[in-house]
């Protein structure tokens, strides 16, 4: 019994290719036996028992242990690193809190929620601190919004194309539901004085990672998240909470938030300063880059995939997110750019959120370079790799949202290019 | 059904009545005022020099505490390890392998301080003295000669360094 299903699956699969009619004629001799009907014969095994018990806390598919976060880190610092989230393995905008991407500077705080404290002071009338529970009672809102890492595809900036799967290059970009407090209103519970163009928000982790946003941003979309996708964001992603920027690069939207110190003028700590700034040819940086641009990823088919069937008919399908709104429009091209095709964008396309795009594309075993460009409601166009670099030299690190380019050989398999 | 309608639109009518003439939450954040001097919320340390400790270190003083608690990250001579670079490469910026480091890189002095006294190091952070992180900031910015090799830096001095990329940043934002 115990050995049986396996077979008994196998003749399931065989059976259903040959047909109906032959299905019938092969099961006449375990009909033969008394008290078993066919079904028993055709049916794959755990439909024939109860299935497993409830969970508590649901688990992906034992079958699908392969979608996972790739850790990147310091063998020396292991708490000091980034996971890429598995875009190439998921479908639709949401990513599952489990896949979330990660940038940690000195590991997960494991915070105790009922000794964490949440302050807000400098250029305030009245310097205030919000206990976890406090906030809980405070008016939320929910929006979908992705972050990124402004060292997301810091690759592309090599000479060689990085050969990893899309998500292994280009996921340090998540997209979730956050829910929490709109920031404005606990700043002006605080009272927020004419002079306060700044707040140095900073982390409870063992970095204490401080960094400065513009009051502007915190006074317009910004959110205190405490939840992410329904549940209690994660420790991973700031849990007791943390401060979501929707559009804005990932460091800024500070985890394990402790601190928003209004001043006058920034910080300069190391991670606007040494960190996340963009080093031009003359010498000179960029900083305060806060804003992701226009970018899109063709997710399938990509590095790691192989089309299997020529002449076959596959789905072109992938990610595309402004940081400056919503995006209206991503263009396919199968010939490195020559012609253009506009994919189809599946609704609800949001601001600064993921906007899944498809497009079916019929391949006859030409060679072929894939790439995707996206446009967002400002007119911005998403630019070549060359354009980019025209623009910014190579030692930028920061901010490449230049198209992505997938090589179709012959045989259908997949490399990452530079295109043409 | 329809009873369930005519019920439930006057009462809609009178919870929009009482949302309209009354706040949708309470201020429930406590004063802080007292709390907020404390120096656990006043670790950042400004340009000016705001938040600086008092204490005060050298370069001789830093060389030995860089062996024991930097060189194993950052190597023996601040570059060159798995640890973000500290030393050397000033004037690489426009070179085709620009380097940054603290000493090519960073526009502030304080940022060193700020940045050593909160995160490193790596396994023990806030576990050195202020008279340590003074004398590791000596250390490390000697080493380029941005401070003479014999300056005892405090939160008077530090404040006053120039960084050779003092000027090197362009902001853009607000755009």
């Amino acid at each position: 019994m115990v050995d049986e299903p396996k077979n008994n699956r196998r003749q399931f699969l065989q059976k259903a290719a040959l047909g109906g009619a032959l299905v019938g004629a092969i099961s006449i001799p375990v009909l033969s036996k008394a008290g078993e009907t066919e079904f028993p014969d055709n049916l794959p095994e755990w439909m024939r028992m109860p299935g497993g018990d409830f969970t508590n806390y649901g688990q992906p598919s034992p079958h699908e242990q392969q979608v996972i976060r790739w850790i990147s880190a310091n063998p020396d610092a292991p708490g000091n690193g980034v996971s890429w989230t598995p875009l190439h393995d998921l479908q639709g905008t949401i990513t599952p809190n489990g896949l979330h991407y990660e940038r940690h500077h000195n590991g997960v705080p494991q915070i105790e929620p009922n000794e964490h404290l949440l302050v807000i002071d400098g250029l305030v009338d009245k310097a205030l601190s919000f206990t976890v529970d406090t906030l809980m009672r405070y008016p939320m809102v929910s929006r979908l919004c992705f972050i990124e890492c402004g060292g997301n595809s810091n690759s592309g900036w090599r000479s060689n194309p990085i050969q990893s799967q899309a998500g292994y290059a280009h996921g340090l970009v998540s997209n979730a539901e956050w829910t929490g407090i709109p920031l404005k209103l606990l700043l002006e519970e605080a009272g927020v004085q004419v002079t306060a163009k700044w707040a140095i928000a900073e982390g409870a982790d063992a970095s204490a990672l401080n960094i400065s946003i513009p009051i502007e941003k915190l006074l317009d979309d910004a959110i205190l998240a405490l939840y992410q996708n329904g549940e209690r964001i994660r420790p991973e992603n700031g849990y007791p909470m943390r401060l979501v920027l929707p559009g804005w690069e990932g460091i800024l939207n500070v985890k394990w938030l402790r601190q928003l110190h209004l001043t006058a003028s920034p910080a300069m700590s190391r991670d606007e300063t040494a960190q996340y700034t963009e080093l031009l040819p003359d010498g000179k940086a960029r900083q305060f880059t806060f804003v992701n641009e226009a970018k899109s990823l063709i997710t399938s088919p990509s590095l790691g995939m192989m089309l299997p069937d020529n002449p076959g008919i596959y789905q072109i399908s992938g990610l595309a997110w402004s940081g400056r709104g919503k995006i209206v429009r991503v263009e396919i091209s199968a010939d490195g750019g020559e012609s253009w095709t506009d994919a189809e964008l599946q609704e609800p396309v949001l601001d600064k959120a993921f906007t899944r795009f498809s497009i079916p594309w019929k391949w006859q075993g030409e060679y072929a370079i894939l790439q995707s460009r996206a446009s967002d409601e400002t007119g911005y166009v998403q630019p070549t790799r060359d354009a980019l670099i025209e623009n910014r030299g190579k030692h930028g690190f920061f901010h490449y949202n230049a198209i992505i380019s997938w090589e179709i050989t012959e045989e259908g398999d997949i490399n990452h290019v530079y295109g043409f | 059904m329809s009873m369930v309608s005519k019920l439930s639109i006057p009462a809609l009518f009178v919870l929009s009545a009482l949302v309209a003439a009354e706040p949708t939450h309470q201020n429930l954040g406590l004063d802080a005022g007292v709390l907020s001097q404390e120096p656990q919320w006043n670790l950042t340390i400004s340009p000016d020099g705001k938040n600086l400790p008092e204490g005060k270190g050298t370069a001789a003083q830093g060389k030995e505490i860089f062996a024991l608690q930097c060189a194993g990250c950052h190597g023996p001579e601040g570059i060159g390890a798995s640890a973000d670079p500290l030393m050397g490469e000033v004037g690489s910026l426009t070179s085709d392998f620009p380097e940054k480091t603290v000493n090519s890189y960073w526009p502030y002095a304080t940022t060193l301080f700020d940045y050593i006294r909160r995160a490193m190091p790596i396994d023990a952070p806030f576990s050195l003295t202020a008279d340590e992180v003074y004398a590791l900031s000596a250390y490390i910015l000697s080493q380029d000669g941005i401070i003479a090799s014999d300056v005892e830096l405090n939160r008077k001095n530090l404040p006053q360094v120039t960084m050779p990329n003092r000027d090197g940043f362009i902001a853009i934002y607000p755009e």
